[in-house]
């Protein structure tokens, strides 16, 4: 399979040529040199051939062998994804650590999914039954939250000829083989997939649904969708990561697939560490149960950071494809550019602007479009979701990376430089930030969170505007001039921004909010202002309203009232609303 | 463990080079030439230099050397192809010894016996067998102990700017490190890439008064050597830190500065080879090259040792966001900002309050680590400041008098943060307790409805004690 196809005429860094090049087609996979340092044909010219190679070229010398696969670069699916660690190019880094220790050195090779665990598999064909792309032949218990359903892959489609019983089996043995036109297809655990290839979809859905974070500022404010697309922006220890990291843990996707894409190694051990030990609030399983992560780090060889998103969104649609609801986050998708421009610039492509290639906003696009909700080949229902941070050079957002972005993503957590120095978590800026799926999930919050939800909404952040106004007034005259009705303003998103927006991580109770505290948080916050403004119209003041009893107890309700108790959350309303009348009750008397 | 890699192709030599370019020589008539190649060249004057070949193509090859070209001539200078990249040849009794940015001695002493010889480029190391950094590392600093923690394994640099007491801040980070109740001490790689001799004969002085000399390691290139050698002197200096902590098990704190004279070195190589340039013709890759060094830090599993790291870096005009700054700030675990203002004022150590950060503060704090109330009344810290820069902004435009009352005590606050927290002695080292009690005595100054940062079972044991 793999002959010699040419040889290597010139090395620059990860972009090697070649010459003398026969039967070589783009895109395919080829290994370069006597360690057989894996590469991908970016280019075809004549007899010349242009390779990116995934691993470091130090050595590699023109005249080396160039060896041919036939085929493009592929990511391995089936059982064993869940709970591994893949670089870019999906290479198991916990078995390259018992091969070759704390480092990684070149041309280790070590199959994805391991070949010596055998799989309990119950099949749910027969034989004699017709069967089709996408269709389940069998399933198998991957991890106790995820029940892998083996697949027809995509373009195989005839009549069962056998099929083996119930059993275990290791991933490469054929338990299913399918007669077609074109001869009899051996199906087995695994099926390859190329990664720069979206697979194939019955049709696209419109999705409704939200992807509950728990993170109160996105749920409530700034709400994406099962299927949808968002990018997070902000300059460094703004808090991308971070964003990334609690919507992997506490999001109600199916499956996660986390893409630490050209950032720190210790980002990931921290996931390592974490997610087995952390708890899924709604299986009670640990989440590494249902997380797959790809590392390709910042000091990992550049061409496979490139590669590292393909591989991690072909992981997320092969479960999708299966009916499940996966989130896919990138960090940084910005290091990807990075790495498309380091390489482009080492093939001597003409540059568009800040050095980038012309083809990057293409590039972008097709990335963001394998998000979606959608209906399988199977007519399952299942969603690629696809949270990708951005790290604008200097914070600037008017940058390329992010413009582009924002033209294929329909929401924008953008992060605020003043709010991270102030140690507002998550930094996320109520001004600049936006969802465009609001409106097509306000029926879900409606019923399932709180009536009122939408208007609940609309008042606290236009209440957040008009603070944003006045802050410019107070900015130049101070805050004694106001009225006490502004002021109030002021007060209650002082309130909102210290007891809801913001929200700690690291707190136990606090680090996240079910749907219902969310809301019942909410509700307390536009109560006071509601009742509040009544009140000062009637005459009270703002320092009265400030002494209400309640107010502590408000302050301190998300680190107090943990999300298996929220009665007490009625209660500081009723109390609340009680205090509040008897404030009115004073004035009305005068 | 980056072994030594095994020859890759035998050594070969050349007379003659086509072409000098800047730092670059062209050597065309070649065969079998390896990118990475460690390249010996020796001059018309029979000296010799070392290159690295930087692209490699049939019969010809791009070579970088390090100390420069001045003095070669295309037909008198000879070149051999060492046939493996770069590597330094380390042991235990490098300590206490002083070696150029190549690795070769210049105190005067013999050149160590080696234990072993490591490729200067390292390797990744396998995020799998990372261990995450936790163990405090008390600096006595305040303004660090507090607000912006330092743990064993970070990689927590200096912002600074010329004129500001960088070097002085890093020599008392490196007097006073410790980690409390264990008695190991640090071993320390110093690297200076184009900084003048007075700032290493400063450093070298303190490593002396403290008597620390024996237990550190010196790779100079300094501002009048040539600056392409600056490439390989962080590499050789953190060959040698992973050799002392990942096979010696020591901790092993890393100083490197000035990383701002070591990316101007790899512009100028760029621009010479007529690269695509990216922000201020600073390379596209500039940010994968600088994470290649900076990710050399950290902790991993089967050693006991440890690599801390302290890079120093002058911001171009102070500004945070120029590509130096900027992209080392997205690489490191946060980072310790100096501040002209402060200075200005005479405030020593003049640590920025806002925008400094710790990223690795949160697991190295705490019940049985620090002290359980050492995040909350961090984050009040830097929650009062933030709102104290916003008052003092306020004050500028309408005048103190006509601040609310609440305003003036956040002014009150802020004065007392930065003469009482944020000033010290260049010799006073301030236990953690003494940090947070200060922490607590100038937060105690607003009044208790407006800590919303700490829990009311802090306010009652700390506020105002
Ligand atoms: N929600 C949060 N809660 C507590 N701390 C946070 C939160 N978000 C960010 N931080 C703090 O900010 C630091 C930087 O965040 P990070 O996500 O690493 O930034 P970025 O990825 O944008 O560079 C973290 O180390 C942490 O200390
Ligand atoms: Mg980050």
């Amino acid at each position: 399979m793999y002959g010699v196809i040419g040889q290597v005429s010139r090395v620059l860094g990860p972009v090697v040529h070649a010459r003398g090049v026969k039967n070589a087609r783009m895109l395919e996979l080829v290994e370069v040199g006597e360690h057989r340092l894996i590469g991908e044909i970016m280019r075809l010219s004549g007899d010349n051939i242009i390779i990116q190679v995934y691993e470091d070229t130090t050595g590699v010398a023109p005249g080396a062998p160039v060896y041919g696969s036939g085929m493009p670069l592929s990511v391995e699916l089936g059982p064993g994804l869940i709970g591994s660690i893949y670089d870019g190019v999906q290479r198991p880094l916990e078995e390259i650590r018992k091969l070759t220790g704390q480092f990684i050195p070149r041309g280790v090779q070590a199959a994805s999914l391991q070949r010596d665990v055998a799989w309990p598999f119950s099949p749910c064909v027969e034989a004699g039954e017709r069967v089709s792309p996408g269709q389940v032949i069998g399933t198998v218990p991957e991890t106790a939250r995820i029940l892998h359903r083996i697949l027809v892959p995509p373009g195989v489609s005839g009549t069962v000829r056998s099929v083996v019983k119930e059993g275990t089996y290791p991933v490469e043995s054929v338990v299913c083989v399918v007669r077609t036109p074109a001869g009899d297809e051996k199906l087995t655990l695994i099926q390859r997939w190329p990664v720069r290839r979206a697979r194939p979809i019955a049709s696209r859905m419109h999705s409704t649904i939200p992807l509950i974070t728990g993170q109160r500022v996105i749920d409530t404010l700034f709400p994406i969708p099962k299927g949808g697309t968002v990018a997070v922006p902000g300059g460094f220890g703004t808090g991308k990561t971070m964003v990334e990291h609690q919507v992997a843990k506490w999001s109600d996707a199916d499956v996660v697939v986390y893409i630490g894409c050209g950032e720190r190694g210790n980002e990931m051990t921290d996931v390592l560490n974490d997610f087995p030990k952390l708890v899924d609030p709604r299986t009670n399983r640990p989440l590494m149960e249902r997380t797959v992560l790809i590392a390709n780090t910042s000091n990992m060889p550049v061409a496979a950071r490139e590669a590292s998103i393909y591989t991690g969104i072909t992981i997320a649609e092969y479960y999708r494809d299966q009916g499940y609801h996966v989130a896919v986050m990138a960090d940084s998708t910005s290091r990807w550019a990075e790495a498309l421009r380091e390489l482009s610039g080492r093939m001597e492509e003409m540059p568009a602007e800040e050095g980038f290639p012309a083809y990057l906003a293409t590039r972008l696009a097709e990335f963001y479009e394998r998000a979606g909700l959608v209906e399988t080949l199977s007519g399952e229902t299942g969603s690629v979701t696809i949270v990708g941070a951005v790290s604008p050079p200097g914070g600037d957002f008017s940058e390329p990376v992010t413009q582009h972005t924002k033209r294929f993503i329909r929401a924008f957590w953008a992060l605020d430089r003043d709010l991270a120095n102030a140690r507002h978590y998550p930094a996320i800026s109520w001004l600049d930030s936006y969802s465009e799926y609001t409106e097509d999930l306000s029926g879900w919050w409606k019923q399932n969170g709180d009536p009122e939800w939408g208007d609940l909404r609309n008042e606290i952040l236009e209440l957040l505007q008009r603070e944003a106004r006045l802050q410019q007034v107070v900015k130049l005259v101070g805050a004694d001039v106001l009225p006490d009705s502004q002021r109030l303003i002021l007060e209650v998103c002082t309130l909102f921004k210290n007891t809801f927006l913001q929200q700690s991580a690291f707190d136990r109770i606090d680090m996240y909010a079910t749907v219902q505290k969310q809301v019942k948080m909410l509700r307390i916050i536009v109560t006071f202002y509601r009742l509040g403004m009544k009140a000062i119209q009637e005459g009270a003041t703002l320092i009265k309203l400030r002494r209400l009893k309640v107010i502590p107890d408000i302050a301190r309700m998300k680190f107090r009232i943990s999300n298996d108790e929220i009665e007490k959350l009625d209660a500081i309303q009723e109390r609340l609303e009680r205090e509040m009348r008897r404030l009115g009750e004073i004035y009305a008397s005068f | 463990m980056p072994v030594s890699e095994q020859r890759l192709l035998d050594s070969r030599e050349y007379q003659g080079i086509q072409q000098v370019l800047g730092p670059l020589i062209m050597v065309e008539n070649i065969h079998n030439v390896g990118y990475n190649e460690l390249v010996e060249i020796r001059c018309p004057d029979g000296s010799e230099r070392l290159g690295m070949v930087i692209e490699a193509n049939e019969g010809a090859a791009v070579v970088q050397v390090f100390e420069g070209t001045s003095g070669l001539s295309l037909p008198d200078t000879a070149v051999c192809f060492r046939g493996a990249p770069l590597r330094l040849s380390v042991s235990r009794e490098m300590l206490g010894r002083v070696f150029d940015g190549l690795g070769r001695p210049i105190d005067g002493g013999p050149v160590p016996i080696a234990e072993d010889r490591w490729d200067v480029n390292g390797q990744p190391v396998n995020p799998t067998a990372r261990q995450y950094p936790t163990r405090f590392i008390q600096t006595g600093i305040s303004a660090i102990d507090g607000m912006n923690t330092l743990v064993r394994g970070q990689k927590l640099p200096v912002f600074s700017g010329s004129g500001l007491p960088h070097n002085k801040v890093t020599a008392q980070i490196v007097r006073q490190a410790k980690i409390v109740g264990e008695d190991v001490s640090f071993a320390i790689v110093f690297a200076a890439m184009g900084v003048k001799h007075d700032v290493a004969r400063y450093f070298i002085r303190n490593f002396e008064e403290t008597g620390v000399l024996e237990n550190v390691v010196l790779f100079l290139s300094l501002a009048d050597a040539p600056s392409v050698v600056r490439l390989i002197t962080p590499r050789t200096a953190l060959t040698m830190a992973e050799y002392l902590a990942f096979r010696e098990n020591m901790h092993v704190l890393v100083i490197l500065t000035d990383m701002t004279n070591y990316c101007e070195a790899l512009r100028e190589v760029s621009t010479v080879r007529g690269e695509i340039p990216s922000r201020k013709s600073y390379p596209g890759y500039l940010y994968s090259d600088l994470a290649s060094l900076y990710e050399r830090a950290g902790l991993v599993a089967d050693s006991t040792g440890s690599i801390t790291q302290v890079p120093i870096l002058t911001m171009p005009n102070d500004d945070i966001s120029h590509p130096v700054p900027d992209l080392t700030g997205y690489i490191t675990e946060g980072q310790i900002v100096l501040e002209r203002e402060l200075f200005q004022r005479g405030i020593y150590p003049p640590i920025a309050g806002l925008p400094s950060l710790s990223r690795l503060m949160k697991d190295g704090i705490g019940p049985g680590m620090t002290r359980d109330d050492h995040a909350h009344i961090a984050s009040q810290l830097f929650a009062a400041y933030a709102r104290v820069k916003d008052v003092r902004a306020l004050a500028s435009v309408i005048g103190e008098e006509e601040l609310t009352p609440l305003d003036h005590h956040y002014l009150k606050f802020g004065e007392a943060f930065e003469r009482d927290f944020l000033s010290q002695r260049d010799d006073e080292d301030r236990s953690i307790e003494q940090t947070l009690d200060l922490g607590w005595k100038v937060v105690s100054i607003l009044p208790r409805e407006e800590l919303h940062r700490v829990s009311e079972e802090e306010i009652s044991k700390f506020y105002g004690k």
